[in-house]
């Protein structure tokens, strides 16, 4: 089966007004099957929106293809494309109401009156915004405006809509909630949704497929939980939740590869792929807070770091604890301690030992 | 002094100015509109309605008489400053939807050719004009030169010539509030617009024109009224054929030295701008009351 979306090589190169030129895209390519969720995360600058922006048609590639459903889209004009898109501004037109903004696909498009009106009706009940078409955008809340923004965008039942970091304007609360729905929408309707988004948290929420940008390349694709747990690169392990890296030298290639950090540490990695290990080679590997613990197991009880308590935070569910471990380097651990028996026991300043599974490390590529 | 007080003290030199030189002169023209004019000029202190009787048509024909030819010459005005709106509207709007689109540096530079203009006196602008206008003049010879006439057309001292010049002395004033409007309008609403299926003609008529009416009403105002009650460019490029409410006007209080019809004149003029100034008031308030920018 052909896939909906389809991006080959695509490369675009931004003049800024000094002179200088920016690379937003360099040589992405990506595909986007009917019904996904599909989120480009990265930092500001990274060219998610600009790769967007290609899709919609608001941005000329410099070479590539953008392939929507077997189309060509290169001399298609962004009002004849089949994706709409919820602006992060939401761009809603002022001057007119709630129920001529969510028409206005269909008013420009010429359909018939009843169903319009039908279909608008539909959508206001989907968004949730029944008894506010007489609305102007400018009495609404920043979340009903966004919800009017979204049901613009879905009423001519585009085959991808796309959503340039929508939700960044909202108050955490209804960040979460919009979440929620916004997934629940896209269940409903099938069609593609492709987010942009800077917030990492709402790329593992929502997605199907998170793909990580860094300065126009993309560095990774995968699902949320392989990205997560199996970061290819520093850029994506420390972007997408927290991580301590180590870099040190391979020592011992045994079933358990031992490693000796430059501030003298050694650590002990198992599950790791053979083929790439070569003794006296510098390696950076990486492990998540809550990876290392304050309790021991019998699979960990000869795997911990001794390191020097710097800094105890309250999180509200967990604690993290700020280590030392030498040469200045601060560690995290993120301790879940519901009982307080452990936490206890940490005090700033005292010496603790850190655990973990030797199996819980990862090798990085470098970069 | 509370704070609301000292504020109010800001406006004391805008305040006192209007007072001496804005409603008091139209106080002493309100009062003398209603004054018998005297024999030699001046006025006689007697109650006297004949002034507005000649120019709207209850004059008993003992002293003055109803003469149509007011109610021509100020139709006349109404439609020749409605014509240099329209023209204006049309020079200026697709110059002030360019410009809107251009870098930040090159704007300013365009907006500075545009009230470049106004640096030189408006007479010695208006008698350029007359020689390029005239018979004799620059137009003429170009199109003798191009064979596209045979002999010299008559352009200056028309009605022609007058809406040319109006135009060409008001072109600012529409620009400035068109471009002032088109300008604040998100480049992201245009984008939405046609992300949602509309070309760039049904996004310009149902999103940028809306948005834009408050410029358009705004320099159509603004043209209009200094062109109805305009006297110099008339007087230089009309001659005396096309006469415009300014001309009579003028000529009621210099040439006839009748103080009160020139008097009555102006407060009927007044009031027709009063008019057209309540519709703009209205019509903006209410527009903006909706469009206000989505924060």
């Amino acid at each position: 089966m052909p896939k909906l979306v389809q991006i080959i090589s695509a490369n675009k190169r931004f003049k800024t007004p000094e002179g200088d030129s920016v690379t937003a895209l360099d040589d992405v390519s990506l595909e986007v099957n009917t019904k996904e969720f599909i989120t480009l995360l990265g930092p500001s600058g990274c060219g998610k929106t600009t790769l967007l922006r290609s899709i919609s048609g608001f941005e000329e590639l410099d070479s590539g293809e953008i392939i929507i459903d077997s189309q060509e889209m290169k001399n298609v004009p962004s009002y004849k494309r089949p994706v709409n898109t919820v602006f992060q501004s939401y761009a809603l037109f002022p001057h007119i109401n709630v129920e001529n903004n969510i028409g206005y696909g269909l008013d420009v498009t010429g359909c018939p009156k009843k169903e319009r009106n039908q279909r608008v009706k539909e959508t206001l009940q989907l968004v949730g915004l029944l008894g506010y078409e007489n609305r102007k955008p400018i009495q609404l809340s920043g979340g009903e405006q966004q919800r009017v923004a979204l049901a613009r965008a879905i009423i001519n039942r585009p085959k991808i809509l796309l959503l340039d970091e929508p939700l960044s304007a909202l108050d955490r609360k209804l960040r979460q909630s919009m979440q929620l729905e916004l997934k629940n929408i896209q269940n409903k309707l099938g069609i593609a949704f492709i987010f942009v988004t800077h917030d990492q948290e709402e790329a593992l929420t929502m997605s199907d497929k998170v793909i990580v940008m860094n300065h126009g390349k993309i560095v990774q694709i995968g699902t949320p939980i392989e990205i997560y747990d199996n970061p290819m690169n520093e850029f994506t392990a420390q972007f997408i939740g927290e991580s301590n890296f180590f870099t040190g030298k391979i020592d011992i290639i045994e079933d358990i590869l031992t490693i000796k950090t430059t501030c003298s540490n050694t650590f002990y990695l198992r599950n790791f792929d053979q083929s790439k290990i070569v003794k006296e080679k510098k390696i950076t590997v990486s492990i998540r807070p809550e990876e290392l613990l304050l309790e021991s197991d019998q699979f960990t009880e000869k795997y911990f770091i001794e390191c020097n308590v710097k800094q105890i935070v309250f999180l509200g569910t967990d604690f993290k604890i700020l280590c030392e471990i030498g040469n200045n380097k601060i560690i995290h651990s993120v301790i879940r301690d519901t009982h307080r028996n452990n936490i206890d026991k940490c005090k700033v300043g005292s010496k603790i030992k850190l655990y973990y599974n030797p199996s819980s490390f990862r090798i990085l590529k470098d970069d | 002094m509370t704070k609301k007080n000292r504020l109010f003290l800001l406006l004391s030199p805008f305040t006192f100015y209007s007072l001496l030189f804005f409603l008091g002169p139209m106080l002493i023209l309100l009062i003398f509109s209603f004054l018998e004019p005297g024999i030699y000029g001046g006025v006689e202190w007697n109650f006297y309605h004949h002034n507005y009787g000649r120019i709207l048509g209850w004059a008993d024909g003992e002293f003055e008489d109803f003469d149509i030819i007011y109610t021509i010459i100020f139709l006349r005005s109404v439609r020749l400053a409605s014509i240099t709106v329209l023209f204006t509207l049309l020079i200026c709007y697709p110059a002030a939807l360019w410009i809107s689109n251009l870098n930040p540096k090159l704007r300013n530079f365009f907006i500075f050719l545009i009230t470049l203009p106004f640096f030189a006196s408006l007479v010695v602008r208006l008698f350029a004009w007359m020689i390029i206008l005239k018979p004799s003049g620059i137009l003429n010879q170009v199109l003798i030169s191009l064979h596209i006439i045979n002999e010299p057309i008559l352009m200056l001292f028309t009605e022609g010539a007058v809406i040319v010049g109006m135009v060409y002395v008001l072109i600012p004033f529409m620009f400035l509030p068109l471009y002032a409007s088109i300008e604040k309008i998100d480049p992201m609403l245009i984008q939405a617009s046609k992300d949602l299926g509309a070309n760039k003609f049904i996004t310009f008529y149902k999103i940028t024109l809306p948005l834009s009416l408050p410029g358009i009403i705004g320099g159509s105002i603004l043209v209009f009224i200094p062109s109805l009650g305009n006297f110099i460019v008339p007087d230089l490029l009309g001659g005396a054929k096309v006469m415009m409410i300014g001309n009579l006007i003028e000529q009621s209080f210099l040439m006839g030295r009748n103080w009160p019809f020139g008097s009555a004149l102006s407060m009927i003029l007044m009031a027709t701008v009063v008019i057209f100034l309540l519709f703009y008031v209205r019509s903006v308030s209410k527009y903006e009351n909706a469009t206000e920018t989505i924060k």
